[in-house]
């Protein structure tokens, strides 16, 4: 469990980034951060390694203040997914994945064995081993990031918009073995999302910022869509644009699922047609209906 | 023209290039002292240099003492020093470092600097100590720029040393001075060459030096390919020189 107790961050230069900020990240368990640029993501994640300390306020992971402990040791034992990827150019990509490992002792042959391992699981070709970061795509090298996150086994895997320079089809294969590694391996993962859709796909807890740091709700994905706590949440879930506001309409003797413009969101399968609940079953292209979750 | 002719055949007299004045004895001299200088100024200049990349304090020091030391005039100091600590290698080595330094800490700290904040933050970030981020990462990264500090400083004190054989001493700067006492233009002229020439040659030997250092994956126009397109061409200028 990773604990923040009314934190503030305030920048030498005057910015506050982060204001009286509390919130419980329980383990195991996916939490998403998700909201307007600059509103402090990036901030809240970097304190929980260390990389910022915060200006007033406390931090625990399982009970003991990160304050009290010593940087290297933490950032050795939690994954950091970077939003630029932060990989050394002058390193090939098997050995960026192995970074850490190899820092922590670990024999070469191991990790290297174990990099190659992690490169199937983010998906990269093998064949890319040797290359250096700079003979990869944006999308390539945030794979790699995301490998080098995974590399140390870490408990806390912070990921930081890992998948925001892959296609949707890539995409969606990440996303689904985020889900798939953190149901198996337990992980618990602080996620930073531009993406609402991916926030409520992946997020068992979601928190959402308004511009300035300021948390607008935080809540399940079904808690947030059922009850926006104000105007900025209904904007930025999209339920305003109609977006999650679904409605079924029969259509050839199939259930077409459109939203409140009319647009095809999906149809629906399964289940009998029942209005209330028509966004339960509806198969959308996309990830325009969440209600149900890969669980 | 005739001053041209004169000096090559004074590069070309066999008896200049011998005994115990001869020239390789003179360029023997100056590679010693131009070594000795560059060794002690390296090991001064490149820690504080690289010390000052790392951790961002004491620029505008190095920035102000370096131009203080620049603005040295060589040949005032030379004297000034002989006169207060006597004849000797001494004083003209202290001076000669001096000189050197502030080429070779520029080179360090802007190599350091010139490395991406956000590969240093990113190295910080998944666990390293200061000691490793700076030797596995800012310290390679900067090598080309540092060797680069090297090289202009290597130029500089050979040419330096030049002057510096005002005083008794030796390498070619000696056959200027003396030429210049007899009137032997011929003599200074070819000295001068081949101080050039000396320059010329450990300037190209820094410049490979600084490519091969340069590391592979660096974006410098993509170090690799070039890397692997220049040796392709060696092996075909090899292939068409034994064909
Ligand atoms: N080192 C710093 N010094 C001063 N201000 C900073 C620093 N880092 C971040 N800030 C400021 O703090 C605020 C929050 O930045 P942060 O990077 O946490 O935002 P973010 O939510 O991650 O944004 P984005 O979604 O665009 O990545 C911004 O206004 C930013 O300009
Ligand atoms: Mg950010």
């Amino acid at each position: 469990m990773i604990e923040f107790r009314s934190v503030t961050k305030q920048f030498p230069d005057g910015t506050v980034a982060v204001r009286e900020f509390s919130l419980v990240i329980p383990s195991r368990r996916i939490t998403v951060l998700a909201g307007s640029s600059g509103s402090g993501k990036t901030t809240i994640l970097r304190m929980i390694n260390r990389m910022v300390d915060p200006s007033s306020g406390a931090i625990e992971i399982d009970g003991a203040d990160i304050s009290t402990l010593e940087p290297v040791r933490l950032r050795r034992g939690i994954g950091y997914v970077m939003q630029n990827s932060g990989l050394l150019p002058h390193r090939k990509v098997v050995d960026n994945i192995a970074t850490v490992p190899l820092l922590r002792g670990e024999k070469r042959k191991d990790a290297r064995a174990r990099a190659l391992d992690l490169m199937d699981t983010v998906g990269l070709d093998r064949a890319l081993a040797d290359r250096y970061p700079s003979q990869l795509s944006g999308g390539q090298q945030q794979r790699v990031g995301v490998a080098r996150g995974l590399a140390v086994d870490p408990n806390i895997l912070l990921m930081d918009e890992p998948f925001g320079a892959v296609d949707p089809l890539v995409r969606a294969e990440l996303q689904q073995e985020l889900l798939r590694l953190q149901h198996d391996l337990g992980k618990t993962v602080v996620f930073v999302t531009h993406d609402i859709d991916e926030a409520f796909l992946l997020g068992d807890q979601v928190v959402i910022f308004k511009p300035g740091g300021v948390v607008a709700q935080i809540g399940t994905p079904q808690q947030i869509l059922a009850e926006p706590a104000d105007e900025f949440v209904t904007r930025f879930v999209g339920a305003d644009r109609g977006k999650r506001a679904l409605h079924v309409r029969s259509e050839g003797g199939r259930d077409v699922v459109l939203d409140a413009d009319g647009r095809p969101a999906g149809v629906l399968v399964g289940a009998a047609p029942t209005r209330d609940e028509a966004g339960a079953a509806a198969a959308a292209p996309g990830a325009s209906a969440q209600g149900d979750r890969p669980r | 023209m005739t001053e041209w002719h004169s000096a090559f055949g004074w590069l070309l007299d066999p008896a200049n290039w011998s005994g115990p004045g001869g020239i390789p004895v003179r360029i023997g001299e100056h590679l010693l002292y131009t070594l000795v200088t560059l060794v002690i100024a390296v090991v001064i200049a490149v820690p504080v240099g690289v010390a000052i990349g790392h951790t961002g304090k004491g620029r505008a020091l190095a920035v102000q003492s370096s131009g203080v030391l620049r603005a040295l005039p060589t040949l005032g100091v030379l004297l000034l020093l002989a006169l207060w600590l006597g004849l000797g290698f001494g004083p003209p080595l202290i001076v000669m470092v001096l000189l050197g330094l502030p080429p070779l800490l520029a080179g360090a700290y802007a190599g350091i600097d010139a490395v991406d904040r956000a590969t240093v933050d990113a190295a910080r970030s998944i666990g390293m100590t200061g000691w490793q981020v700076l030797s596995k990462v800012e310290l390679p990264l900067a090598l080309p720029i540092i060797i680069g500090g090297i090289r202009s400083g290597c130029l500089q004190v050979i040419a330096t040393w030049t002057v510096a054989a005002y005083l008794p001493l030796g390498g070619l700067g000696r056959f200027i001075y003396d030429g210049l006492a007899v009137q032997n233009y011929a003599e200074m002229l070819g000295a001068s060459v081949l101080v050039i020439l000396l320059a010329l040659i450990a300037d190209a030997l820094f410049a490979l030096v600084q490519r091969l250092v340069v590391p592979r994956g660096v974006v410098v126009g993509r170090a690799s390919d070039v890397r692997v397109r220049s040796s392709k061409r060696l092996a075909t200028t090899s292939e068409s020189t034994a064909g």
